[in-house]
């Protein structure tokens, strides 16, 4: 067990773990910010999607150790309303089905749309490829992240 | 579905009690031993709230809630049933809260999400429900202004009394509408008069869902709870021998390690009590990763299962369940189901004289058609919360089928009935899987043990690997064509592990006035279940490409052969029970051949494949249109036409084909769980291949038959033809037709 600093949306957060956990139970048993989900734990289905430092990375691959005085940033800190572009645009198309996979979906087109601000759809198909939606929303989930885009640039 | 009259005729069960919030409370006497007390996401306080019916409660502020009784696993019925009920109530949908209830029959009667069936059998019960607590605010109106009741008009959320100018809120009226007793017997809407139905609505839980509010099972936390995970034998047909804790119990975090039998000795299983691996091992400790990480160091040893013959009661009655022993691989899986159809099989349904018609036939047309055992693969991995005490045995709970599992507890926790109380947590998918809730007695059972609330996870590997699999399936198709190039006879002979998939009195019996229909099944010890249109979700494509391969054989167009067909069994059906509406069918048919603009040249190289069935009360038919590129499909686009009677939120029901779609094309391309020796190959998303963004088609268009019937489901019809109208569009797209799920194998040989 060892103590880290995290820096979770915004507010510091001290905790003492075992220096090989994954941020993702960090964040989901010890600080109960349960939006990052748990899906794989390979970094095969991008449920756990969170931004370090304004990068979208796979939360259950990055061990504490790692992520300590980073800028960590969850779906719970993505805004402070839930009215971050892309989320209001996943609103607008009434994305989700059964939900589970979206959080991660949002924080991986919000981290698209910071680096490539007018995304082709074959963008969006490139870098949202490591995100699994089972219920198979893919269609407006490039719809919304579009819709997101043109919003932004207004 | 059962008797609905019951809820309206025990008014002597009505009670009313006094609450400190000033409003009036009207319930059923026996809600008050069945209502859990903790809310994953609470909203006004109970105190506020003035109900009316078991459904709907309103605020003095004119606030509706109405309580959605059926879980919700995506399909979302969060939005439609409620839907249902502020129609009949002539609420402000605007003004309407949701709530998720708990588990209570006797209050909201039918809470099963599976079949494609909660709009389709809740839709009277919820009709009335709206209709009977508007009929209770019109009554108190009516009493407050001394007027007739047939003078009152009420519309979203207000009642008016034209003639003499005056009008109420539904929440000035609620306390005084509390008051009256539920009518025996109310007025339905017609529903050219519906205002909210059949009007596209955002799902209600849409903003909790982009904030990443804790909806779901394994969201859930109480504190004091310890996290507790199970480890199974890696191979089916094995079984615990030994366990040695000595190493687990010394890592961090770790409270407990035992081991647990499911159900108990001589349990007789219900439908759903399917038993995969009965005998546990239980690891539990303080968190996720600490008991991930002492899992691996248990010592276990497994010993092959003898054997064994259990007696399981199913809605067919009792039967004897053979699980043979022995590990299984999927090779030898097809070896044995190629020998089957060798061999004689029990006849499902014969029409005329199949024999004589293949024996005079010019040419006959066989193929034959295999789909591999598939995992539902729900992103939420399986999970479930438990706290069982002296006191109430309560469970947050993925279920879509709380009442299946009720007796099961009871039974295998050595607990009353009535000290059952469960929350439906919102599910991170369902598509049949949590039809199978041994979870939930594995969770009961940790609990009872270490005296405290547990929430069991199983990882990834444990979800794909636990068994409950669509089963694997082969079907053969024969047609004997005479020398006129007229189909005479029909044979379709198939079966599966250990499961068949032969629906005997569907499309294209009927059709044909020579028919033969056989089907056979393999015992095995890989456990099966439900699967998003159980059955339908293989025979459809082959079904599908058969006719579509049969079409071409005697130079027919695909849709124009489909529905001469259908024509012939709307005019002079063959035989009886034919479970279909040959006019259904053809509606959807010609709808999808004209929004595809079927017929018409193309450009682009764009090659297309057309599939249409029926299951689940609704009729589906869709054209895929795709390209090759590098030799893989590329889906450009996807006609869907569905007919599933009067459609109650067209944005769900859109989003809802729109999934089918996706889902379908994903199995039919990549779906498949091999196993060697017992064990899935595949235990996790970087080795098992799921459809993701980049193979999703570019688009869909969504189109319903529009049309006054009742409606019937939506969630599984469209998901069985999409297997055909991608086969047969590879078919043309690639001149070589694809009988083996999943089709990627195909593809990958020829590239």
């Amino acid at each position: 067990m060892a103590k880290f600093n995290l820096k979770v949306n915004g507010k510091n957060k001290e905790v003492d773990v075992d220096p090989a956990t994954p941020v993702l139970w960090v964040l989901r048993d010890h600080l109960h910010l349960t939006g990052t989900k748990y899906g794989c734990g390979v970094a095969s289905c991008g449920a756990c999607t969170i931004h370090l430092n304004g990068k979208a990375v796979r939360s259950c691959q990055l061990p504490v150790s790692a992520a300590a005085n980073l800028e960590i940033t969850t779906i719970e800190g993505l805004s402070e309303k839930g009215d971050h572009p892309v989320q209001k645009a996943w609103l607008d198309l009434d994305v989700a089905q059964c939900g589970y996979c979206q959080t991660g979906q949002i924080m991986s087109a919000s981290a698209l749309l910071k680096s490539n601000p007018h995304p082709s759809d074959a963008d969006i198909d490139n870098f949202m490829s490591g995100n699994i939606c089972r219920c198979g929303t893919y269609l407006r989930i490039r719809e919304a992240i579009q819709t997101a885009a043109r919003n932004t640039a207004k | 579905m059962g008797n609905d009259k019951n809820m309206y005729s025990r008014r002597s069960f009505l009670k009313v009690s006094s609450l400190t919030g000033g409003g009036m409370m009207i319930g059923f006497s026996w809600m008050a031993s069945l209502k859990p007390t903790e809310v994953l996401a609470g909203t006004t306080a109970a105190a506020e709230w003035i109900e009316l019916t078991g459904f709907v409660k309103i605020t003095p502020d004119n606030l509706i809630k109405i309580m959605s009784p059926n879980p919700e696993f995506g399909q979302n019925v969060i939005t439609s049933m409620p839907m249902i009920i502020a129609e009949e109530l002539d609420a402000d949908w605007k003004k309407v809260v949701v709530e998720q209830a708990d588990f209570n029959i006797p209050k909201y009667k039918n809470q099963f999400s599976g079949g494609s069936q909660s709009i389709r059998q809740g839709w009277q019960l919820l009709r009335k429900a709206g209709a009977s607590a508007k009929a209770m605010l019109l009554q108190a109106a009516a009493d407050e202004w001394k007027v007739p009741v047939a003078e009152l008009t009420a519309s979203q959320g207000v009642v008016y009394h034209k003639a003499s100018n005056r009008s109420l809120t539904y929440g000035a009226l609620a306390t005084a509408a509390s008051k009256l007793p539920i009518p025996e017997k109310v007025e339905l809407k017609k529903t050219i008069d519906f205002s909210l139905l059949g009007t596209a609505q955002k799902n209600v839980e849409g903003e909790k869902i982009v904030t990443g509010k804790p909806l779901f099972t394994l969201d859930y936390h109480q504190e004091g709870m310890l996290i507790a995970m199970t480890i199974r034998p890696t191979a089916f047909g094995m079984q615990l021998k030994s366990y040695d804790a000595t190493e687990a119990l010394k890592m961090p975090g770790i409270k407990h390690v035992f081991d647990i039998k499911v159900y108990k000795e001589g349990y007789e299983r219900a439908g759903f009590d399917t038993r995969t691996f009965n005998h546990l091992v239980v690891v539990v400790g303080n968190t996720t990763w600490e008991v991930m990480n002492a899992r691996k160091k248990m010592a276990i040893q497994w010993e092959p299962m003898p054997e064994k013959k259990e007696m399981v009661a199913g809605w067919g009655g009792k039967k004897e369940e053979l699980i043979p022993a022995g590990l299984e691989s999927s090779a030898d899986h097809m070896k044995n189901m190629r020998a089957m159809q060798k061999k004689p099989a029990p006849v499902l349904r014969k029409d005329g004289n199949p024999e004589a018609a293949f024996a005079k036939a010019k040419k006959v047309l066989e193929r034959t058609y295999s789909a591999p055992f598939l995992p539902h693969n729900t992103m939420e991995p399986i999970s479930c919360f438990a706290h069982v005490t002296d006191e109430r045995a309560f469970f947050v709970a993925p279920t879509q089928v709380p009442d299946f599992i009720r007796p099961t507890l009871v039974a295998n926790l050595g607990i009353p009935a009535s000290k059952l109380e469960i929350q439906l947590a919102r599910m991170g998918g369902g598509f049949g899987r949590r039809a199978y809730c041994h979870y939930m007695v594995e969770a009961g059972l940790i609990s009872q043990k270490i005296k405290a609330p547990v929430k069991l996870v199983y990882t990834r590997e444990d979800d794909m690997t636990n068994g409950v699999y669509r089963p694997s399936y082969m079907v053969t198709y024969k047609a004997a064509i005479d020398e006129k190039n007229n189909v005479t006879a029909i044979h379709i002979k198939g079966g599966g592990i250990p499961d068949n998939a032969i629906h005997a009195n569907r499309f294209p019996a009927g059709a044909f006035d020579n028919y033969l229909a056989e089907g056979w099944t393999i015992p095995s010890n890989i456990t099966i279940g439900a699967f998003r249109a159980p059955g339908s979700n293989f025979i459809a494509g082959a079904e599908q490409s058969f006719l579509d391969e049969l079409a071409e054989t005697i130079g027919k167009d695909p849709i124009d052969y489909r529905i001469e067909l259908l024509q012939k069994a709307k005019t002079s059906p063959v035989g009886k029970n034919n479970d279909y509406d040959a006019d259904r069918y053809i509606g959807v048919l010609e709808l999808v051949k004209e929004k595809s603009g079927w017929g018409k040249p193309n450009t682009k190289n764009v090659r297309r494949g057309v599939a249409a069935y029926f299951c689940h009360n609704s009729y589906a038919a869709h054209v895929v249109d795709l390209t090759m590129k590098n030799g893989q499909p590329v889906v450009e686009k996807v006609v869907s036409a569905m007919d599933c009677g009067l459609v109650v939120n067209p944005e769900g029901a859109t989003n809802m084909v729109e999934g089918a779609v996706v889902d379908g094309i994903g199995n039919a391309l990549f779906g498949g769980l091999v196993f060697e020796k017992g064990e899935p190959k595949q235990k996790n998303f970087n080795q098992y291949r799921m459809i993701r963004h980049r193979e999703a088609p570019k688009k869909i268009e969504v189109h319903f038959v529009k049309n006054n019937i009742d409606p019937t489901g939506l969630g599984e019809p469209p998901f069985p033809p999409i297997f055909g109208a991608m086969a047969n569009a590879l078919y043309k797209a690639t001149g070589k037709r694809f009988y083996d799920q999943p089709f990627q194998n195909a593809l990958d040989k020829k590239g």
